[in-house]
């Protein structure tokens, strides 16, 4: 493990147990997150990405189930846990944000309450005076006005829930916080202030976050490094600037051409053809290599290695890996 | 509640003809909703009912052949505009002329023929398509309604409009339910069954915001394909910006029921004259990490349609605000040539 790594996943499977057979959501994925980095991590609907943000926390139920891979958070592997000791890493250690702030919010429940109840969850010495004067600093550190703290979730608005939630997962103080889709919900300007609090809140708690999220430029305005999945596997991880500067996985190259951007004065919008695979009956070789314009020959029979290109920029990509196929083939 | 109408007295004045390149023509709109709220409440407050001014006075004409994009948050009724414009909706004010035709005067069996050629492409292609039919079936309704009922003449009709939005070979979809094609080719579908009776205008409301990025360009590709094809007139409406530069000849920018902005889009994005157009332009996030947003955005959020704020609807947020702009409203006006702006100081802006 590297030692600036707060979560390191290695070879994590996730299956889902479906009528028809069983679908890896999440196939063999290895990924490093960094202390007090914000990791953007990318892909289309249905690439695993959600799935890998729920299996970091292990929070999968029903039909999904961890089938492989090492969970290395802080020191330990959360996969040798049990059941009855991974309640006190979820939401005190790691804190996790959804899409829908209302659904994960309890309708009936005053703000304070939750805030309350998650610090005495965790810490049952603290008295419900203290919980309360916690609660109402960092609630005000987040842009809420104390009084508000007694109102109930449907009378805020969708930003303000939204940095509710966040106030959650910092009131224990939690080191590493999971956003999924955190802003798709809200409009422009309201994402915009939220994405500069998230910043703020990386510098001023040394917080780590995940961010994952379908909006490319999200992640362009706020990530240090970003993660590309494709059909369940990782595309490409590195540090934005290289990344968008330089994509080295055909996927990323086209994901990134044909994202509407408002900067640009001219140009059309690069159309990538076809569709992402079923992945009950994922594409041999190569996941990308039916869409890829680069396609060879050995993409359709042998599955890229996830490995760096230049530095710490890893690619799952045989364009950059023939000259070690070759010599192989050479000695065969 | 029934809603006022106020159009009863208005005769149905003809249209002059000059404005013919306009396909529509939208004059003071206005849309109220009443607020529900209880007996006890209506009595207290003695017969007046709150209600949400999701469009308060919204005027704009769209040329034939053009994209009119019209952008806003959520809750600036630019929905309300979409509907009202094919009267899905009755106005509480003012009226939308179609081709020449006032639709406030004309009668229902004249409203259903003037169906066929306004049609509509909602976000959500899932919930757009009746799950028990076939695709076959859906795109067929409209054609038995207004083109024909003969069975092999509506297949005729569906199978070449299914290839032209590229799902082909067409035989393969035209038995197909919705859940057994992806998301990007149900909106296709959708597409498919707007374009079926060759309409003039498509009111497409979000047309492509719950597609992937990858299927994003398809289909805004394809839209633009058919536009031309079909000499079809397009209704944009969208939150995105960003997605608007790319088809828009034209936009307008609303704010809680109101226009802050109207004109050709390289006019209101390059030289934007109103200060909330300027921070959503600012707000759209940039795929280019070298290009972080350093501009502080507008404090607060979009306020209630149920009592907007006196003046200026945008002036709690504003950062050029002065005191007048708590007190005037300021109108929509040309700031440049085909460039309208509602700000008392747009002019500073644009320096």
């Amino acid at each position: 493990m590297p030692d600036d790594s707060l979560y390191s996943v290695r070879n994590l499977t996730v299956e889902y147990q479906t009528r028809v057979g069983i679908v890896k959501a999440v196939d063999d994925v290895s990924l490093d997150i960094r202390r007090g980095e914000i990791l953007g991590l990318v892909g289309e609907s249905g690439c695993g990405k959600s799935t890998l943000g729920k299996a970091l926390m292990r929070l999968h139920t029903g039909p999904a189930r961890i089938a492989n891979g090492e969970l290395w958070f802080d020191g330990r592997d959360l996969m040798k846990l049990s059941d009855r000791e991974m309640p006190d890493v979820r939401g005190a250690e790691i804190g996790m944000i959804f899409q829908d702030p209302m659904t994960s919010l309890n309708p009936v429940q005053r703000i304070l309450d939750h805030l309350t109840e998650t610090i005495q969850a965790h810490e049952p010495e603290t008295s419900g005076a203290a919980a309360r004067t916690r609660s109402e600093e960092l609630v005000e550190r987040l842009g809420i006005r104390r009084e508000r703290l007694n109102e109930y979730p449907h009378q805020m608005s969708g930003g303000m829930r939204q940095r509710v939630m966040i106030s959650l997962a910092l009131a224990l103080r939690a080191k590493l916080v999971i956003a999924d889709e955190p802003t798709t919900s809200l409009d422009v300007i309201v994402e915009a202030k939220f994405l500069d609090l998230l910043k703020e809140l990386q510098k001023e708690f040394g917080l780590t976050i995940l961010l994952i999220t379908h909006n490319i430029g999200v992640v362009a305005e706020v990530a240090d490094r970003v993660a590309v999945m494709y059909a369940a596997k990782m595309a490409e991880v590195g540090d934005v600037n290289d990344v968008f500067a330089d994509p080295k996985h055909p996927y990323t190259q086209g994901l990134l051409k044909s994202v509407p951007n408002i900067r640009l004065e001219e140009g059309e919008l690069y159309k990538m053809e076809g569709a992402p695979p079923n992945l009950l009956h994922p594409p041999i070789g190569c996941r990308f290599h039916p869409r890829c314009p680069f396609v060879m020959d050995i993409c359709r029979t042998r599955e890229p290695a996830f490995e760096p290109v230049v530095g710490g920029h890893l690619v799952s990509c045989l364009l950059y890996q023939t000259a070690n196929v070759k010599q192989e083939g050479l000695h065969a | 509640m029934p809603e006022p109408r106020l159009m009863e007295n208005k005769t149905a004045a003809p249209v002059p003809a000059a404005e013919t390149a306009d396909l529509v023509r939208v004059e003071n709109l206005r849309k109220h909703f009443p607020v529900q709220s209880g007996f006890l409440a209506s009595i207290l407050n003695r017969g007046h009912i709150p209600a949400v001014k999701a469009v308060d006075g919204v005027s704009f004409t769209i040329h034939k052949g053009e994209v009119f994009g019209l952008a806003g948050e959520s809750g600036s009724g630019k929905s309300t505009v979409g509907r009202l414009i094919l009267r899905l909706l009755d106005p509480t004010e003012g009226r939308v002329i179609f081709d020449g035709t006032d639709l406030s005067t004309i009668s229902p069996e004249a409203m259903r023929k003037l169906r066929s050629r306004m049609q509509v492409i909602f976000q959500d292609p899932l919930a757009s398509l009746n799950p028990r039919m076939t695709l076959g079936e859906a795109i067929g309704h409209p054609v038995r309604i207004h083109i024909t009922t003969r069975l092999e003449e509506v297949k005729k009709v569906v199978c070449e409009i299914l290839e032209k939005v590229g799902l082909a070979p067409a035989e393969q979809f035209y038995n197909k339910f919705p859940h057994q094609i992806s998301g990007g080719q149900r909106q296709r579908v959708v597409i498919a069954r707007a374009l079926v009776t060759a309409p003039d205008l498509v009111v497409a409301d979000e047309p492509i915001a719950m597609a992937d990025v990858s299927v994003r360009a398809l289909l805004l590709d394809l839209m633009m394909k058919l536009k031309d094809e079909f000499n079809l007139t397009y209704l944009f409406i969208t939150h995105d910006l960003a997605t608007a530069k790319y088809v828009c000849d034209r936009i307008a920018v609303m704010y809680l029921g109101k226009l802050c902005e109207v004109g050709t889009l390289a006019e209101v994005y390059q030289h934007s004259g109103h200060p909330y157009t300027r921070a959503l332009l600012e707000a759209v996030p940039v795929p280019d990490p070298r290009h972080r947003r350093k501009e502080l955005m507008p404090a607060g959020e979009i306020p209630s349609a149920i009592n907007p704020p006196p003046g200026c609807h945008f002036h709690p947020r504003c950062p050029i605000a002065r005191e007048n702009c708590s007190v005037e409203e300021p109108a929509l006006r040309e700031l440049r040539p085909g460039h309208f702006v509602a700000c008392h100081y747009a002019e500073e802006l644009l320096k």
